[in-house]
């Protein structure tokens, strides 16, 4: 039996939770296993019945209240008491920082090694997987000794499978673990509204990133008109955060954001493999960089080879000029 | 407040990762080594408590020699004791790694007292594990939480906030003693002083040799990612350029005119 963590907002399956889902599904098909899922608290059933026609034999639910909120140790009992109870040759969920966070406790409390984000898994003796180093920029291909493998699949290196209309639905089954009072210590206890507004990076079409060379906190009002003009989001390299020259939560990279957006403007950035990681998602890079043999030259679809303060500002007035704006 | 960080050493990688000849390993000839982002963090984190409250800090790392180098660097911005578990260099996998460090806190809770917090790094910049802390804390019975970005500790107790992924804030509340997993962003770690820096270097530190254990995953060898190369487009020099810029970006639907 393979087991896959499904994490869930209301009665929606998390889409990293389908991703591992659909690694699972072709693992289960591949050994011919059955494909059981578990999820948890308030929405769990409801969540469980959204798996329909993603080969899933049984759906475990654990509708305790007190799972509702996040309680990383409890959902680990619950798996554990699980893996004792079916013995599944593979237990997975999604590398998100809930699912590394479980899975990471699984692994403590049964003494089985965990893989974190796979990005490919081969099922046989040895059990083979691929997985992320350097949050993707360098890959490690390992094997697994144990009778229980523990896996975390990276976010979006599996595509979604789609679901199959018509296939049969999983069957539910209510489970109800033994939790002690340890168990349940680490958990949510209250939720606090996000601190700022304004264009959330993560979602923003167009992105003005500046690195190193933009000299100074002050220099960044070039940025910000720049930004204002295209409707854009200004997000930054590591270097900046630490010079203290923007917050963190501007920081793009490996220690910070992935973004993803229609195109990217990395100005005054070289391009190390932390901030990459951050950005290569975007479906347009543009570098505006002094040194055509920048790091970011090999990632970039666009450049333009300049110094950014010179740049920056004529693109800015050459927008409003063709805008009127 | 007693408490203890654990550090890793990492290579500064820059632009590019080159691997050894045997592929087991990255090519650090070149490269200047830190600490890992995260635990850059952790150490910054217990400076600032044990400023604020009293009590004393620790910075333990399990690696090579050299990363008594990565020690004195978290001295030289006030942590007081350091202690190196020495290994050849080689990967240790999150296991051994773990219960390596769970002997050295259990030897220097034995001699010293129990410390109060216990703060990691929520993952190791470069393998990427997210699991040591957790499994030091189950190992010694005490409760963990992951991915942290502020800690409150007062009284007994911490209040420590994380990202949900929704936005805004999950907030925990427990007992000490605790381990916490934390994230970049929790604080921005200060530079080292001059005199800090020489008072790191006259500072003795505690050798231990860990027991190597065999977990998993076992490394196979590692690559490099294939087909994230692009070709750029050069569209200009200078701010001759803008023109041409408006004009790609009105191409692709950034601008609208």
């Amino acid at each position: 039996m393979i087991l896959t963590l499904i994490e869930h907002v209301d009665d929606r399956p998390e889409r990293l939770s389908l991703e591992a889902l659909s690694l699972a599904g072709k693992l289960a098909a591949a050994t011919g296993e059955p494909l059981h899922t578990v999820s948890f608290g308030s929405g769990a059933r409801e969540a469980a019945k959204q798996l329909n026609g993603r080969g899933v034999d049984a759906a475990h639910v654990v509708e305790d209240d007190r799972l509702s909120a996040f309680a990383p140790v409890a959902w680990a009992a619950t798996v554990s008491q699980l893996i004792a109870g079916l013995g599944p040759s593979i237990v997975l969920a999604a590398g998100s920082d809930r699912g590394n966070e479980v899975m990471a406790h699984v692994g403590a409390r049964t003494d089985l090694p965990l893989a974190a984000n796979c990005t490919e898994v081969v099922p046989g003796e040895p059990f083979r997987l691929t997985r992320q180093r350097w949050a993707g920029s360098l890959l490690e291909d390992a094997t697994l000794d144990s009778p229980t493998k523990l896996l975390t699949i990276a976010p979006h290196a599996v595509a979604v499978e789609d679901a199959v209309e018509g296939d049969a639905q999983p069957a539910i089954e209510p489970f109800s673990p033994t939790l002690t009072d340890e168990d349940l210590l680490v958990a949510v206890v209250r939720r606090l509204a996000p601190d700022k507004s304004g264009i959330s990076l993560t979602d923003a079409r167009v992105v003005v990133g500046g690195g190193r060379g933009v000299g100074s906190a002050d220099a960044f009002s070039e940025l910000e008109e720049l930004a204002a003009v295209l409707g854009a989001a200004v997000g930054v390299s590591r270097v900046v955060t630490s010079a203290g020259w923007r917050p963190h939560s501007q920081q793009i990279g490996q220690t910070g954001l992935r973004i993803a957006p229609d195109l990217y403007i990395a100005c005054g950035i070289s391009g190390a493999i932390q901030h990459i990681v951050g950005a290569k998602a975007a479906k347009r890079i543009l570098a505006i960089n002094t040194d055509r043999d920048a790091p970011i030259m090999s990632v970039a679809d666009y450049a333009v080879i300049g110094d950014l303060h010179q740049v920056v500002p004529a693109i800015t007035a050459e927008i409003r000029r063709v805008t009127g704006r | 407040m007693k408490i203890l960080v654990c550090v890793k050493r990492v290579p500064a990688t820059g632009g590019r990762i080159a691997l050894t000849a045997d592929s087991l390993d990255i090519d650090a000839r070149y490269l200047g080594f830190t600490i890992s982002p995260h635990e850059e963090c952790a150490v910054e984190e217990a400076v600032r408590i044990v400023e604020a409250q009293g009590g004393s800090s620790t910075v333990l790392t399990l690696g090579p020699d050299a990363a008594a180098d990565q020690l004195r660097d978290a001295m030289a911005i006030g942590i007081e004791r350091a202690v190196l578990l020495e290994t050849d260099g080689s990967d240790w996998d999150p296991m051994a790694t773990a219960g390596a460090i769970v002997d050295a806190i259990r030897a220097l809770e034995a001699e010293d007292g129990p410390f109060d917090l216990l703060l990691f790094g929520n993952e190791a910049a470069d393998t990427g594990d997210f699991q040591v802390g957790i499994r030091v804390a189950t190992a010694l019975g005490r409760p963990a939480v992951s991915g942290i970005k502020a800690i409150e500790a007062a009284d007994g107790r911490v209040v420590a906030r994380r990202e949900a992924s929704g936005g805004g804030w999950e907030v925990f509340e427990l007992p000490l003693p605790v381990v916490l997993g934390v994230k970049e962003g929790l604080n921005l770690p200060r530079y080292p002083s001059v005199p800090g820096r020489l008072r790191a270097k006259k500072k003795e530190i505690v050798r231990m040799t860990p027991a190597a254990r065999r977990g998993g995953p076992i490394k196979e060898r590692l690559r490099l990612p294939v087909g994230t190369e692009s070709t750029v487009e050069v569209i200009g020099t200078g701010p001759e350029a803008a023109p041409a810029v408006v004009e790609l970006l009105t191409r692709i639907g950034v601008v609208s005119r």
